[in-house]
């Protein structure tokens, strides 16, 4: 199985080309993790899935098609929201809230 | 003690778990999810500054009691959130829970484990941007994001106007609501709908509400593609009453009704039945969820019907339960029978006024991906069909194509997957066939299994 | 078609079946299969895909070579793609025991011509980094390939019709008897429709209830039901070419050029081969998945998605029954497979043809002779505890000694 994997383009935050957009806030600590490599905000209780696409348009891509993906029922029951969370753990982006520290990776490989 | 244990913490499992720990039984209640609530009554990430009041309006008083009557149970019971059931066998169900697998016996199981958005694949389905219907609610509740700026909701589903009222509460602009039913079938259904004339009023000021807002509402129409190049940009339909259509959007969230999730229960040996109304399969009870092998099934896994019914069916399943334990239940069998009776009905004539446009399979062109996970197109099913000397077996087609096979285990491409195969025998015995369930029903890490390494 | 007629009768259209029927059929004789439910829906559909020639009793070697040769003209032949990949074998030892018998195997495997190479610890994990610190040795033998299963049958099945072989899906055979002249088959549909054959040659084929048929001609084949459990993962990128295979079959898994990482893990379970109805028990799941993250550690963090089995039919010395009944004359056994089928299928099927047509076979199946179960002191009894789950040995019927009259 080869596919492409770029990672998501992020941008900051409400910018046109992230996919979700955020009506209430969080009143919890600040977490930090890194996304692709480049460092990312989120806070305690978001999911990773929202994490992500409240600054970037898709979540990974298909391991076949190489499209970009953004999760598709946003309840753990499509697991197209699969990303890394560091070395030695995977898993849904949707249903898994952000741990301070994460690596995520996008990217079929596990991150190195 | 004898020990029951209930699947899913939405109404009907919170139900169930409030009659059976009034019981002497041991209660264990288990649910994926960090917090009781299931779909219906799914609640914020703690520390999430979401108005819920605002958001359910005239709900919220159902859907704080409903909070107030499960914080009270899950103290009362063995709660287990954050916890996947992902086998049963041998009267006992097998859990995964942080990274760890553990196995409870049962002398009675619950299972109220709900359902799932249905969805017909369509050109673009795939785009970033397209999420289930179900999926548009449960991130604004959960995460308190919209699915985008400017939002269609299109398929076929009483959800639709309800998800689009609360988009608008929430901020969110609604660019169209894309119905694929007509208003006469609506109108047709209407004896039914009347079954619950509360539910059905609601659903009927939602309407009003999107129209007072100027959100354009579309019956009877053709949702032809999703359309975009790296996220949805437009809607494409025919409406019968105008020129095919362009709805520019950023969002789209999309459905035809629920389909229960009946893995469990096919697991445990429960037969199952194609339920010629709602056009799902669904576990074979009686009227109180008996399915047999000590499972009791209630809510929207057994049948689909709502909120309410589910909590109808969660007390009377319970007592079911407790009945054949040779225990008493502190239940109003009969009213509660009659109860949900009424409820299904209503559920009768949502199913019709709600059609799932299941004919429409047979219009899909060749190179429409069916299956998101293996990325299988509608051809490819069509081809391997054909092969099979046109036998529109479903699981033949998953054999040979892969439809099916993937990460979600057919949750999402079945139902499209039965009626692309049922098309390419001419519709026959249209979409009654279904694909086989095995152990795990969602993925498992290996790791759960812990460490033998030296 | 009540009251079909044709020259051969095969009752099974597994893998078997129909590639006895293509055989026949380029040996130009009328030939009908009769399968209960598809073409492919038992065993041969659901198997792990391997195509293992290292490690078979020595017994089975040369057919299993024969096999081999045709397997690698398979897609040429059917004229369709069943993902038929030459990648090799790799037996792997975590003990000295293991070893012991991994050198012993390759011995045997090097006097039938194979080509097998013995690897170090240092060697193996140099060439498989992916591989836990268990290991202590390896044998790897490269003509060792792997195929879909699930795409097998059907496109056999494909070739044999396309050379004008009937193939009857959907028709269970109820009973069946020799009047004498020729055999009589009662067949059944699904919908209670009645299907009769006759047939101057039967063939059984009829996989895991291939006791039953042999039973209608007073034979006995001590025949029992097992299931290997078998586990599949997500998309994975590759990372392994070759079958990877312990070799008491503890673990044994494989990746599919979509990467998916298919895994097999003994001994097998007790299936129901009455109501065809198998699962793998989460227990079992949780074991083999322990063992594979012990012997491939990277693994841990990928994720399982669904089980699977199969009704497969065994006999304790783990060798198929192929050849002539002892009882009726024109009935011919193919059957008792015993876990490795699909690799001699293409064999097995070509013996069976030529015994039908030319009265004598080229290839070499004597050991397979269903008379070994009426020889006392035979046949040759394995430790199967290594193989079977106690459960599914409790109800193998010891075999009967007792030979049937002719
Ligand atoms: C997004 C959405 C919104 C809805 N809104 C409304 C509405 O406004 N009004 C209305 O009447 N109906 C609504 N419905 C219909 C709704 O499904 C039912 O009304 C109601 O929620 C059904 O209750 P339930 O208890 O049967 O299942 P659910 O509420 O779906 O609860 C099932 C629970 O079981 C858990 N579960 C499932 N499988 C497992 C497993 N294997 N292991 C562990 N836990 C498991 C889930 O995590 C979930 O918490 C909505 C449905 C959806 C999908
Ligand atoms: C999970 C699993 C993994 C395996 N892995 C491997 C492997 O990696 N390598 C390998 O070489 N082998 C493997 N095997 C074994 C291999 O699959 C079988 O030996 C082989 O497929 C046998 O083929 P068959 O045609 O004899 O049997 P089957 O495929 O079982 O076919 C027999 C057919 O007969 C039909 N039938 C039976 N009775 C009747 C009747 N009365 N009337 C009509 N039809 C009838 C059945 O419906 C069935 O379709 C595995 C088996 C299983 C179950
Ligand atoms: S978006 Fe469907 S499982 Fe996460």
């Amino acid at each position: 199985m080869t596919g492409p994997s770029g990672p998501p383009a992020a941008a900051p935050e409400g910018t046109p080309s992230a996919i979700l957009h955020r009506v209430a806030a969080f009143d919890t600590p600040l977490l930090r993790f890194t996304l692709d490599g480049r460092p990312m905000q989120a806070r305690q209780g978001e999911s990773v899935l929202a994490a992500i696409l409240c600054h970037a348009g898709h979540l990974r891509r298909h391991e076949c098609s190489g499209e970009p993906r953004a999760g598709f029922c946003l309840m753990g029951a499509c697991q197209d929201c699969w990303v890394w969370f560091g070395p030695g753990e995977r898993g849904r982006a949707c249903t898994t809230p952000v741990a301070d520290g994460m690596q995520v990776s996008t990217s079929p490989d596990p991150p190195a | 003690m004898t020990r029951v244990v209930v699947v899913g913490a939405g109404p009907a499992g919170i139900a169930a778990a409030d009659v059976l720990s009034r019981a002497a039984v041991e209660v264990t209640l288990i649910d994926e999810a960090e917090r009781p609530g299931g779909q219906y009554h799914r609640a914020p990430a703690s520390g999430l500054q979401l108005d819920m009041r605002r958001l359910l309006d005239a709900a919220h008083a159902s859907y704080a009691a409903f909070h107030a009557q499960a914080a009270s149970v899950c103290a009362r019971v063995d709660y287990r959130p954050a916890t996947l059931v992902w086998g049963v066998h041998g009267r006992a169900v097998h859990l995964a829970a942080r990274g760890f697998a553990q196995s409870v016996g049962y002398d009675a199981l619950v299972l109220a484990t709900g359902a799932t958005d249905r969805v017909m694949p369509l050109p673009g389905w795939t785009l970033p941007g397209v999420f289930t219907l179900g999926g548009a609610q449960a991130v604004l509740k959960d995460q308190g994001c919209l699915i985008g700026r400017r939002v269609v909701f299109c398929g076929s589903s009483p959800l639709l106007y309800l998800a689009a009222v609360q988009y608008l509460r929430a901020g969110g602009k609604v660019a169209a609501v894309i119905d694929t039913t007509r208003f006469a079938e609506k109108l047709r259904a209407l004896p039914d709908m009347l079954a619950a004339p509360g539910v059905l009023g609601q659903g009927l000021r939602h309407m009003a509400a999107l129209k007072r807002r100027g959100v354009p509402i579309l019956h009877g129409a053709t949702i032809d593609a999703f359309e975009g190049k790296a996220r949805v940009s437009a809607v494409r339909c025919t409406s019968p009453d105008s020129a095919p259509l362009r709805v520019a959007c950023d969002a789209v969230a999309y459905g035809h009704g629920l389909r229960p999730e009946t893995q469990l229960a096919e697991l445990a040996g429960c037969t199952l039945r194609f339920d010629p109304v709602q056009r799902v399969h669904v576990p074979e009870t009686d009227p109180d969820g008996r399915a047999g092998h000590a499972i009791y099934v209630a809510g929207d896994g057994g049948s689909i019907g709502g909120g309410q019914a589910a909590a109808v069916s969660g007390r009377l399943a319970a007592a079911a339960a407790l009945h054949d334990l040779g225990l008493a239940a502190d239940v109003d069998v009969a009213a509660s029978r009659a109860s949900l009776a009424r409820l299904r009905r209503f559920q009768k004539g949502v199913a019709a006024a709600f059609r799932w446009p299941g004919e429409r399979a047979a219009a899909l062109d060749d190179a429409v991906i069916l299956c998101r996970c293996e990325n299988v197109t509608v051809g490819e099913v069509r081809a391997a069909i054909a092969l099979q000397d046109g036998v529109a077996d479903v699981n033949r087609a998953k054999a040979a194509t892969r439809c099916g096979m993937g990460r979600c285990q057919g949750r999402f491409c079945g139902a499209g997957l039965a009626e692309v195969a049922a098309a390419c025998v001419g519709g026959h015995d249209h979409g009654r066939d279904r694909l086989r369930v095995q152990t795990p029903i969602k993925p498992l890490p290996m790791a759960l299994a812990g460490d033998l390494s030296p | 078609m009540s009251g079909t007629d044709a020259g051969v009768a095969i009752v099974g259209g597994g893998l078997v079946g129909c590639m006895i029927a293509y055989a026949l059929r380029q040996r130009r004789r009328s030939v009908i299969v009769l399968e209960r439910g598809h073409v492919g829906g038992e065993s041969s559909g659901v198997s792990f895909g391997s195509l293992r020639l290292q490690g078979q009793h020595e017994a089975e070697l040369p057919l299993a070579l024969r096999a081999q040769a045709l397997w690698e003209t398979i897609e040429a032949e059917t004229g369709e793609s069943v993902e038929f990949r030459r990648h090799g074998h790799v037996h792997l030892a975590l003990d000295a025991e293991q070893q012991a018998r991994l050198e012993r195997n390759a011995r045997n495997a090097r006097a039938h011509g194979l080509d097998v190479t013995l690897l170090d610890r240092d060697e193996a994990l140099g060439r498989w980094p992916f591989l836990g610190g268990q290991v202590v040795g390896a044998s790897f033998s490269t003509r060792d390939a792997v195929v879909n299963p699930r795409l097998v049958a059907p496109a056999v099945a494909r070739a044999a019709r396309r050379l004008g072989a009937t193939i009857q899906e959907g028709v269970e055979i109820i009973a069946a008897e020799h009047d004498g002249v020729r055999f009589r088959l009662h067949g059944r549909t699904a919908d209670g429709a009645v299907r009769s054959v006759t047939a101057e040659t039967l063939v059984n084929a009829a996989g895991a209830w291939a006791g039953t048929l042999a039973a209608w001609f007073g034979e006995t084949i001590p025949l029992f039901p097992a299931g290997p459990a078998e586990l599949v993962t997500e998309p994975i990128p590759a990372f392994v070419a070759p079958v990877m295979h312990v070799v008491d079959g503890s673990i044994l898994f494989r990746q599919t050029e979509r990467g998916n990482v298919v895994i097999g893990g003994h001994p097998r379970m007790r299936v129901d081969a009455a109501t065809r109805t198998a699962r793998v028990p989460p227990d079992k799941i949780l074991t083999n998945l322990a063992r594979l993250v012990a012997l491939v550690p990277r693994l841990r963090a990928h994720q399982v998605i669904r089980s699977w089995t199969g009704i497969e039919g065994y006999v304790e010395d783990m060798m198929p029954v192929l050849g002539p009944s002892i009882s009726t004359p024109g009935l011919f056994h193919a059957c008792a497979f015993s876990g490795h089928g699909l690799q001699l299928g293409p064999a097995a099927a070509a013996a069976i043809a030529e015994l039908i047509v030319e009265g004598t076979t080229t290839m070499p199946i004597a050991p397979f002779d269903i008379r070994r179960f009426y020889v006392s002191g035979q046949p040759r009894t394995l430790s199967l505890a290594e193989e079977f789950q106690p459960d599914v040995l409790a109800q193998a019927a010891p075999p009967s000694r007792a030979r049937p009259s002719s």
